[in-house]
């Protein structure tokens, strides 16, 4: 089966910095696979440049397409889409606008835009509520279901989620997570990227630890949690590797 | 590794075009001296752009107002008053001067792009005015503006002024040369590196930016008064918004990088001005209009394509051309800038209590309170999110906090500018590091020690600040042997990795003589080796007795290497003791590798 | 001054305010979307109401020759753009797109010269064939350096100004020109006090044109794709918004505006082919009123700017310019304040 993203060899730099440095990852249709670190370590930048946003050497293909010709908005339309760390949601447009754009790639006629829209208010009632509200005016919490949400409105086939927990509450944090795990079960592929290192393994079947750019472990989720390594990498003290 | 030698070629170069141009107007005919006194002229207030736009970075759509401030002023004075023109000098000066102080006090604290527009208001403005004033003649203008003499000479032959303003416009290139090479010069080429950080070296960037202001509008007055008394006419239009636009295609064209970019691009435009006024009329009917149109055009092209102008071409094929001057010999030594005494060890110098900083409903520190005391290295870390560089913002004074202290030194800085604080003898370093690229290592770490010397504007051009000079290049020699960089004094920062950035910003905040050195996040991006050499560099100097207060998120580093840790977690402090110790707590572990409720 | 004075002056300048308030919305869309300050937008709107003029007289409007000779340089620009990258199959749809569509109004333009055809036709005509100028003028000029400083597009906004004034000197001539009033009548305000139906006109315009810019970015999809772009580049790329399509979409918009306030104000004063510029330059004090972002802090800010000038030029004709642009300096001021803005790096020269 072909993987529905093939990451190869990754190098990805901006400015000074080599923040991505050959990193090969691999993900199939139905999987969750995370990719954990400390901050700092290039997770964010790899899936800027997954998406797109920041130019890289390497292999990078979706669904067995090669990317590196396509441009954002062409890696949205084949079902390829992002949260990003900063949501980048459209603060002055109501709740409503932000979803519906979500589904401007797609240009859908209206009543199966309704039809989007309606499942994913049933996944985010709170969204439901506040529809006609800016999306500014949103909590923290509410701001990320918005995000993923409006990423919702285009059906894509993978999504790539960066650092979904990152300033929420625990509890919040559970919700967004069990979401997750069900878009999983209704066919949608997710990158997980967290530095919440235990929340992350938890959902995810598969877990990439990235430390200063580079892999330096992996494997099943489950063996991961117990794995002492991965404790070293955030905490010091940890394997002595060279660059 | 000793230091390049400087190359000749530079010196010979302005040698000869001395010699040519002090030569020119024995060889050359009438019509081609007008034209070099036109160039004379324009490169003034070009320079004064190079200065105020490719230096300091602000865009100035109006120095063709004080052009025409000046120009008037002096053309007042000098035939409703019937004054000597050398007064008129002076209150063109004086006129301008304060014009120029004025507008400057009104818009340059103004962000963004609002400060170019402004330009483009009061420009028009005051060239609208010039066309109304009745007692400036309106539309008509003045005419018969008495010309220049000296003595029992008369300038007004083309010739004659030519000398003069030549003159003067060798004395405004020497004094922009002296300017960018001191003291105010190094602050004035840091202004593109943001106040946060001329702050940090205890500048104040918006009175940098006036002062810069006021000089490039001083050169246009020069200029304008150049004007009246060589053509002896002056009316409205070659003041207006078209002729600002002018002077800037000039210092575009020749290279806003470079001084000498205001005479090049001077002599390019007002060369190709004339050729398309002699070829046009041969093409076409309409060479009037299009005359205007070829022009727009190429300014367009020229910012399409050449955006660094003809210098830029310089630079790029001729570097060594432009290499900043290195020195042949190792100067000698002078009497070393007077040093602060550091307090005892173990006395606290930075006290932090009940610190709260909220952002509407966000409260990203709640009440943290901790201590840094003299010569140990403390760390202040935590999770992403955890309030980490708002705290650091807070406790350098370049935030504001909503509620708590922070004493430094016994003091209550709470409030201060951040300049201020920096002047205390708090010095910081950047998570982005802001160095200046095109500035050398010497340069760049000398910039440091800004607070610690009082030279101004008008001495460093005038050259009077010599001594002062030596002193501050001594110490920035003195701070970079510390750091192991000595002999790369003199190339250009931006040629450095960023490991070496890093400590080299290290190198600037301790030519600031520091009590406390603060530092964002230094080891993030960096390479093993490269932390490794920056672990050995902290230690050497707390050893030497300079306390630290670091701020990562790299646990591996920091557990190396400091004294004591506080750790934060969602804006409040967590726990506070021996690396070994909080390292071991199971909440600082829960923080880190998070979990859910 | 009397109340009458005083009132006919008000409605004076609520009447220019009105063509202030058009620009402006025109030039905040633009900035909004591209970063831009469109200073060229004046200049367009003076050749809309001077090809108007032409029609009038009869001839066939030089605007054709200028639109024509804009198509095939965009046509030169995007195929060598679309060549050096290697996407030759996009060549022939490029073509149409800057060569054929921009010669739709110039074809509609020729017809319209031609005796015989009403009035109503040629204003229409003269608004659609300036639509083409801006987004023409984005993809040569602006688009190659879409990601420079706000301050080199200034500067470049700036000298493409004076290469469209040269080249309306150039293709129109030093004359000025007015046209017939697009609305006759009077209308009595209380007693005695008349209104002339062109400035109910130009009135009754800002207000219907207005709204419909309302409506657009309210309730349609383009319209929220270009609020969207505008409020926030990267999200909208996220959800698959080209940027370089919604700017193209905002030029066309403004210059459909230009257009309209080029024939509005074409009947009221004589419109040379510089005129523009200090139309342009009102609507730019209105747009810095609304910060170059609030498009109703943009409309109050032009109706004051066209009151005050009116109040001015009573006071004295001369200096009207001169103060209104004085105003802008407290405003800018009043603005920077009010808006914190992040401190930015600024670029380094470039070499």
């Amino acid at each position: 089966m072909t993987a529905m993203l093939e990451i190869g060899d990754l190098h990805v730099s901006y400015g000074q910095v080599d923040a991505v440095r050959g990193v090969t990852l691999d993900l199939q249709p139905r999987q969750i696979v995370s990719v954990i670190g400390p901050n700092g370590a290039g997770k964010t930048t790899l899936l800027a440049a997954a998406m797109g946003l920041l130019p890289s050497k390497g292999v990078l293909r979706f669904e067995g397409e090669d990317l590196h010709g396509l441009d954002v908005e062409a890696r949205v339309e084949r079902g390829l889409c992002l949260v990003p760390e900063k949501r980048e949601l459209f603060g002055e447009l109501s709740v409503l606008d932000n979803l519906q754009l979500g589904a401007y790639s797609k240009r859908l006629r209206s009543a199966a835009l309704k039809q989007r829209l309606d499942s994913v208010y049933a996944r985010f009632p709170r969204l439901a509520e506040r529809r006609v509200q800016r999306a500014d005016t949103l909590s923290g919490g509410e701001r990320q279901m918005l995000a993923v949400g409006r990423a919702l409105m285009a059906a894509p086939r993978l999504l790539m989620l960066d650092e979904p927990s990152l300033g929420l509450a625990p509890l919040i944090v559970r919700d967004i997570l069990a979401i997750v795990r069900a878009l999983r079960d209704d066919g949608v592929s997710i990158l997980l990227v967290e530095q919440n290192a235990r929340a992350a393994l938890e959902t995810s079947d598969l877990g990439y630890v990235l430390e200063t750019g580079e892999i330096a472990l992996s494997g099943a989720s489950e063996q991961l949690a117990s794995d002492p390594r991965v404790q070293a990498t955030y905490l010091g003290g940890g394997t002595d590797h060279d660059d | 590794m000793s230091a390049a030698r400087r190359p000749r070629t530079p010196q010979l170069v302005i040698g000869g075009l001395a010699l040519a141009i002090a030569l020119a107007p024995l060889l050359l005919g009438s019509f081609s001296v007008s034209l070099l006194n036109d160039i004379g002229i324009g490169s003034l207030v070009a320079l004064g752009l190079v200065l105020l736009t490719g230096v300091g970075g602000a865009t100035s759509f109006g120095q063709a107002a004080f052009v025409g401030i000046a120009a008037y002023a002096t053309a007042w004075l000098t035939t409703t008053q019937g004054l000597s023109p050398w007064l008129g000098l002076l209150f063109a000066l004086l006129l301008t001067g304060v014009s120029a102080l004025l507008i400057g006090m009104l818009t340059l604290r103004l962000g963004g792009h609002f400060l170019p527009l402004s330009t483009i208001a009061w420009g028009l403005s005051i060239a609208m005015l010039f066309g109304n004033v009745e007692a400036l003649g309106r539309h008509n203008g003045l005419s018969n503006v008495p010309a220049l003499t000296l003595g029992s000479w008369s300038l007004a032959d083309p010739r004659a002024i030519y000398y003069l303003i030549w003159v003067i416009v060798g004395l405004a290139f020497l004094f922009s040369h002296n300017l960018l090479r001191s003291r105010p010069g190094r602050a004035i080429r840091s202004l593109r590196g943001g106040a946060t950080l001329l702050a940090s070296v205890g500048a104040d960037a918006y009175r940098v930016r006036l002062s810069l202001f006021v000089t490039a509008a001083l050169f246009a007055a020069f200029a304008g008064w150049l004007y009246a008394h060589m053509n002896r006419f002056v009316s409205p239009s070659p003041f207006d918004v078209r002729a600002s636009i002018e002077y800037l295609l000039m210092a575009v064209a020749g290279g806003l990088g470079q001084l000498v970019g205001a005479l090049v691009g001077a002599a390019v435009v007002l060369m190709l001005k004339n050729g398309l006024q002699d070829v046009l009329p041969m093409l076409t009917k309409n060479a009037g209009q299009l005359e205007a149109v070829a022009f727009a055009a190429l300014f367009i092209l020229l910012l399409h394509f050449a955006r660094g102008g003809l210098m830029g071409f310089v630079r790029r094929w001729a570097p060594g051309l432009l290499a900043p001057a290195v020195p042949d010999a190792a100067p000698s030594a002078v009497p070393p800038l007077p040093r602060r005494q550091l307090p005892t060890p173990g006395t606290p110098i930075l006290s932090v209590q009940g610190a709260v900083k909220r952002f509407g409903g966000l409260v990203a520190v709640n009440e943290v309170s901790f201590d840094v005391n003299a010569g140990e290295i403390v760390g202040l870390i935590g999770p992403n999110g955890a309030g980490k560089s708002t705290m650091f913002n807070l406790l350098t004074c370049t935030a504001a906090m909503t509620a708590g202290r922070v004493q430094f030194l016994g003091r209550d800085i709470t409030g201060l500018p951040q300049r201020e604080v920096a002047r205390l003898g708090l010095a910081r370093t950047f998570q982005h590091v802001k160095l200046r690229p095109q500035m050398s290592l010497l340069d760049n770490v000398a910039l440091g020690a800004h607070a610690r010397t009082r030279a101004g504007l008008l001495k460093a051009g005038l050259g009077l600040d010599a001594a002062e000079e030596r002193q501050i290049f001594q110490e920035a020699q003195r701070q970079l042997a510390r750091i192991g960089l000595a002999d790369r004094a003199f190339e250009l920062a931006g040629s450095l990795p960023l490991g070496t950035q890093r400590i080299l910003e290290i190198a600037r905040a301790l030519a600031a003589d520091p009590v406390l050195l603060v530092l964002d996040e230094p080891a993030a991006g960096l390479r093993r080796k490269e932390k490794q050499a920056l672990g050995e560099l902290l230690r050497k100097l707390r050893d030497e007795g300079v306390t630290i207060l670091i701020v990562e998120h790299d646990m591996d580093f920091v557990m190396k290497l400091v004294d004591r840790l506080v750790v934060m977690n969602f804006g409040a402090k967590l726990v506070e003791g021996a690396p070994a110790a909080v390292r071991a707590d199971a909440r600082v572990q829960a923080a880190y590798l998070g979990g859910t409720a | 001054m009397t109340w009458d004075v005083a009132l006919i002056l008000g409605i004076d300048g609520l009447a220019n305010g009105a063509v202030y308030l058009l620009a402006g919305l025109g030039l905040v869309l633009i900035f909004s979307v591209t970063r831009v300050v469109f200073v060229p937008f004046g200049d367009i709107a003076a050749f809309a109401a001077l090809t108007l003029a032409a029609f009038e007289t009869g001839r066939v409007p030089p605007t054709i020759a200028m639109v024509g000779a804009l198509a095939v340089v965009a046509v030169a620009v995007e195929v060598t753009s679309l060549s050096r990258r290697g996407e030759f199959a996009r060549i022939p749809k490029a073509v149409l797109q800057w060569g054929a569509l921009p010669a739709v109004p110039c074809l509609l333009a020729w017809l319209a010269a031609q005796p015989g055809v009403p009035a109503a036709v040629q204003v229409a005509v003269s608004v659609l064939l300036v639509v083409p100028l801006a987004p023409l003028l984005a993809r040569i000029v602006f688009q190659p350096i879409a990601d420079a400083s706000v301050l080199v597009l200034l500067i470049v906004s700036l000298a493409l100004h004076f290469l469209l004034s040269g080249l309306g000197l150039l293709f129109f001539g030093p004359e000025g020109s007015r046209t017939q009033p697009l609305a006759t009548g009077t209308l009595m305000l209380g007693e005695g006090f008349p209104v002339s139906g062109q400035i109910i006109l130009m009135v009754a315009s800002a207000i219907v044109l207005s709204g419909l810019f309302f409506l657009v970015f309210e309730r349609t999809v383009v319209g929220k794709a270009l609020r969207a772009t505008a409020v926030n580049r990267v999200g909208a790329r996220l959800v698959g918004i080209r940027p370089a399509r919604t700017a193209l979409l905002a030029y066309g918009c403004a210059s459909l505006l230009a257009g309209l306030i080029g024939v509005l104000i074409a009947p009221v004063t004589t419109m040379y082919y510089d005129s523009g510029f200090i139309i342009g330059l009102k609507a730019f004090v209105a747009a810095i009123i609304g910060g170059l972002v609030s498009y109703p802090m943009t409309a109050l800010g032009a109706l004051a700017v066209g009151v005050v000038e009116s109040f001015a030029s009573f006071w004295s004709g001369a200096l009207k310019d001169v103060i209104v642009f004085s105003l802008l300096i407290p405003v800018l001021m009043l603005r920077s304040f009010l808006s914190a803005h992040a401190e930015e790096d600024e670029e380094e020269v470039d070499q």
